[in-house]
Order: C-alpha cells, then structure tokens, then sequence
C-alpha cells in the first residue's frame, strides 16, 4: 500500500493527465454522427501519430560518428511516423472533401 | 533561445524550453478542438487541418528547440537526416493517401495505424537500454509503450491482410488457448522486465523477447477475428496506437504526445464500445468468441424465393412515391455507388422521394457506406441513419436492399437462437415491398439465414448490384 501511494505521488501529474485526457477524449468525440465514423478514426489515428516527436528526439541526439543499428532503428520509426501521420491526416481530408462539394 | 530563464528541480532552462512547451501546449490544444471539429459535419475538415497544423508546429519546435540530458541541441547534420526520412515518409503517405480507391479505406487506415505502432514500439525498444536501473516508473511506461505499439502493428498488418482479402480467417479452438498463454507471457515478461533489479543493459535480450512474442500474439489476437466485427478491431487497434504514443511520451515527459496519445486512446475506446453496441456484442465477445461458428437455429420455415424481373422492378420504382436504398458492403465491392446515385436522380425526376439507410455497421468500418455515398455525389441529407429511418419504414413504398444481408434480417428480433439476435437492424419487412439485389442466394457475413427473402413481400434480382442497377437505369430511361 505504502509502495502504491509512493507511486503515485511520484506520478501525481502524470496521473491527473492521463485521467483527464481520458475523460476530454469520451467528451470531445460524443455525440458524433454514424456519417463521420470513418473520417473520425482516420483523423484520431493521425493524431496518434504523436509518436513522431519521439522519432525527431530520438535520432535528433543520436550519435553520428558510428553506424549502429539504433540509428537505422531510429530512422525506420521517423518514417512510419511520418507515414501515419501525412497519410491518415491526407486521407482524412481526401474523405471530407467528398462530403462537402456535394453542397450544390 | 539560450538565454537562462531560472533554475527548476536543479535543472537550469532557457527561453527555447520554454517555449517548446509552450508550443507543446499549443498543439495539444489543436488536438483537441482538431477532434473535436471533425464530428461534427460543417467543421470537420478545418478539424482535420487544424490537428495537422498541430502536429507540423510540434514537430518543427521539436526539431529546432529540443535540447538532451546535457543542454545541446539536435545538431545540424541529423536534422537533415531527421527531414529526409520525414521526406521519404510524407511522399509515401500523401502518394497512397490520394491514390487509393475510396472502397479500400478500411485498409488504409489499418496499415497507417500500424505504421504508427511500429514507430511506438521502435521508440520504446530504442529507449530502453537508456533507462536508469530500478527507475520502475520509466521502465514500466517503456515495457507498456512497446507490448502496446508491437501488438498495434503486426494486429493492424493482419487486419490490413483480412480487408484486402490476403489473410483468411483462422479459427481453431485451441487459438483461444495459445492466445492466452501468449497474453500471459507477455505480460509475464514485462513485470519481470519492469521489477528486474538488473541494470537495463544486461535485460537487452529481454526486451527483444518481449518485443518478438508481443508481435506474434499480435497477429495471433486479430487472425480469429470474423470478418464482420473487423470494423470494432480496427477501432481498438487504433485506440491502442494512442496509447503507446503516450507511452512514449512519458518517457520524453512530453505532453503533447502524452495528451495527444491518451486523447485518441480514450476516443477510439468509445468508437470501438459505440461499435460493439450496434452490433449488440460485448467487446470481450468480440476477441474472444468468433462469429458465426455454425451454430444457426434457424433452419425450418424458409419458403419460396420470388424473382423480380427487370421491367417489373423498373415500373414498381418509377410508380413509388418513397424509395428506402439500403446499402451494404457488397454495393461498395461491386463499385455501384455511382450508378446508385444516378438511379437516384433518374427516380427523383420521375418525383419519387429517394432516400438512403445507413446501418452503423454497414460496409467494412463505421460510416464506410457514408464516405462511398459522398464519393458518388449523394447530397448528405439523403443519408438517414437507422433510428431516423425505422419509424418511417412502414410508409414507404419499396425497401431497394442493395448488396446487405446480416442488417435488414429480422432473425435479429424474432430469433434467439441466432447470433445476430437483438442486433439493432433497418426495418425493411415492414416496407411495403421488398427488392433484394444479391449475387446469389450466399449467406451475409455473419453466415446465417435471413428470412426477410423469404418474405411474401420480397422479390429477388439476382446478378452483380452495379450491372443490375445500370439495367434498371436503361430500363426507366426507356419508359
């Protein structure tokens, strides 16, 4: 119990976040229309994305002067990111673009 | 940038951190007005741009302002290799993005969800050897970020698989059994991972491990999974890709990937209950059970199949006053969405009253059929979804059930015994008639019987929807 409660006052602000953050997230996507399910996940799947700031981090203080597996590791995990994060935001737009012209 | 501000917990900082964070909390920010934009039909593609422009000022302040342990900079040399693979990545994306065929969405959106757990567990496994010994916190965010954003990935791929039609099904009832023990490893592995008061260097092996028998119980979660409830894995899926990008960003005590991760998680675990909901399933009944194990009471009074002719199916529509098109996922595999739209135009200029019922779950991911529609040019407002429509149902003339089975089958509300049983459905036997485009008298996905083609009131146009629907078009031109 001691150990718990040492746990989380270490991580207190962590743990407000992820509470909060969890209860923006139900709110933020209630009520949506069945229309916009597709374009929606396409969207928030984008936005998951986020990992690409890790990516950035991560090869941005890599170590140069040798080639290591890290850094090729690390490459790989900036493209995927971008790919999620380019295409899911492009092919999202690509979709709701449908939805609007048909406004004659 | 480099100018001190003060001293925070020992560590001193500049004006560049912060206002790194401070951008960080900008695009957080976006995030969550981006996401909230886009459900709503007038603001979601501003919604979409704006979560994008979050995303770009992130990654640009990242890139210029971001300093390691020891207050340096990303040197010059790796921010171009940084940009480059961000080059390779973004034309890949945007390439695929525009040239995929609006059906295949469901794919698309699998595979860019598991690029982005792919890049999440990479982060994680390429971390790790950097974590302190014993620094449980940073060790168990690590350990999660990687089960998470490995099983994110090889599950999407196999989903990604099963969409296009590469991956069959793969239903033995040991899976289940293997499944678990899997489950259990993983987990297993990790808690030895997090407590192992062994310095991180020494648990390389380790991780590994963890990381190949995370991706095997990926594949191994998603290859029983039933055709029909793809739509609520991909939702899940997606939900668990925030969630290692979240993971991650603990490790960076980075708040807009925390936020923005945890943001998409919660999200996308609403979608996928909303999802389980409509289909009347629970999401444990989901992964576990497979559907349709052939286990069908239904069998006895199934009756007689009446076939319509073309002519007659053409006088029957062009004499309606209401028209109910009920679109299912074989309209989209027979790419007939545009030709619906014109038999459509062709009826509402003859003043019959065209509309269309979306069942939640109809095509291969929520609101699939919607996106299909919008392509063709169907104005948005003849889009009703299934609540708005059942009321209505009695009153109008004839129920067109294009290429949908499992979503019109009243088994869902006289049947116990059938597996769609008190699944939500679009009332077309209470239509005045009932026309049913199908290739044959096939079963839907969840392989089960439907009665409604038996009903006194259905007729049967057999052949493929888009070159059934073009004849009818000939047909009432000709009239």
């Amino acid at each position: 119990m001691e150990q718990v409660l040492q746990y989380f006052f270490e991580y207190k602000e962590a743990i407000f976040i992820i509470a909060l953050s969890v209860f923006l997230g139900i709110e933020v996507i209630s009520n949506v229309p069945a229309v916009l399910h597709t374009p929606l996940m396409s969207g928030a799947n984008a936005i998951s994305g986020v990992i690409i700031i890790g990516g950035i981090i991560l090869v941005g203080h890599a170590n140069l002067s040798s080639f290591s597996a890290e850094l090729v590791l690390g490459i790989l995990a900036l493209m995927f990111g971008t790919l999620n994060v380019v295409g899911g935001f492009a092919v999202t737009d690509r979709m709701l673009e449908m939805f609007k012209k048909k406004k004659k | 940038m480099d100018k001190v501000l003060g001293t925070l917990n020992g560590t001193q900082y500049t004006v560049g951190d912060s206002l790194l964070e401070l951008s960080y909390l900008v695009a957080a920010l976006l995030f969550v007005v981006g996401l909230k934009m886009l459900s709503h039909p007038e603001s979601a593609r501003r919604g979409n741009l704006y979560a994008f422009g979050g995303m770009a000022l992130a990654m640009l302040t990242t890139l210029l302002l971001h300093r390691d342990d020891n207050g340096s900079n990303i040197s010059l040399t790796n921010i171009w290799i940084i940009l480059a693979a961000i080059g390779v990545g973004s034309a890949i994306g945007w390439i695929i993005a525009r040239k995929v065929k609006m059906t295949a969405m469901p794919q698309l959106v699998s595979l860019y969800n598991a690029t982005g757990g792919a890049a999440s567990a990479l982060v994680a496994l390429l971390e790790y050897p950097k974590a302190l010994t014993g620094d449980v916190g940073s060790i168990l965010v690590t350990v999660l970020g990687l089960i998470i954003g490995a099983v994110a990935f090889s599950g999407s791929m196999i989903a990604y698989g099963k969409l296009d039609g590469k991956v069959g099904d793969v239903m033995k009832p040991f899976m289940t059994y293997i499944n678990l023990l899997l489950l259990v490893l993983t987990l297993g592995l990790g808690v030895y991972i997090t407590v192992s008061p062994n310095p991180p260097d020494e648990m390389i092996w380790a991780i590994y491990a963890l990381f190949a028998i995370s991706l095997v119980y990926g594949v191994m979660f998603v290859l029983p999974i039933g055709g029909a409830d793809m739509p609520v894995v991909i939702s899940l899926l997606n939900s668990f890709t925030g969630i290692a990008a979240a993971m991650a960003g603990f490790i960076y005590n980075n708040m807009a990937m925390i936020l923005g991760g945890i943001l998409v998680g919660a999200a996308g675990m609403i979608l996928t209950l909303l999802m389980c909901k409509a289909m009347n399933r629970s999401l444990i009944n989901v992964i576990i059970g497979a559907f349709g194990g052939g286990v069908s009471a239904a069998g006895g009074e199934q009756g007689n199949i009446r076939e319509i002719a073309l002519s007659d199916a053409a006088v029957l529509m062009s004499y309606s006053q209401k028209i109910v098109i009920i679109p299912g996922y074989g309209l989209a595999v027979a790419q007939a969405q545009h030709i619906t739209q014109e038999l459509d135009e062709l009826l509402e200029k003859k003043g019959v009253d065209v509309k269309y019922a979306i069942h939640p779950v109809a095509g291969r991911m929520p609101g699939h059929m919607n996106v299909l529609l919008a392509e063709a040019d169907v104005p948005y407002e003849k889009l009703v979804e299934m609540d708005d429509i059942n009321p209505d149902m009695p009153n109008v003339d004839v129920a067109i059930v294009v290429g949908a089975n499992d979503v019109v089958n009243p088994a869902a509300y006289n049947d116990p015994g059938s597996p769609i049983y008190g699944m939500p459905i679009i009332d077309a036997h209470l239509a005045k008639n009932i026309i049913i485009m199908k290739r044959g008298m096939g079963k839907g996905y969840a392989g089960i019987e439907n009665e409604l083609f038996f009903n006194e009131k259905t007729r049967m146009l057999f052949g493929d929807a888009k070159s059934s629907i073009q004849k009818l078009v000939t047909e009432i031109k000709t009239m």
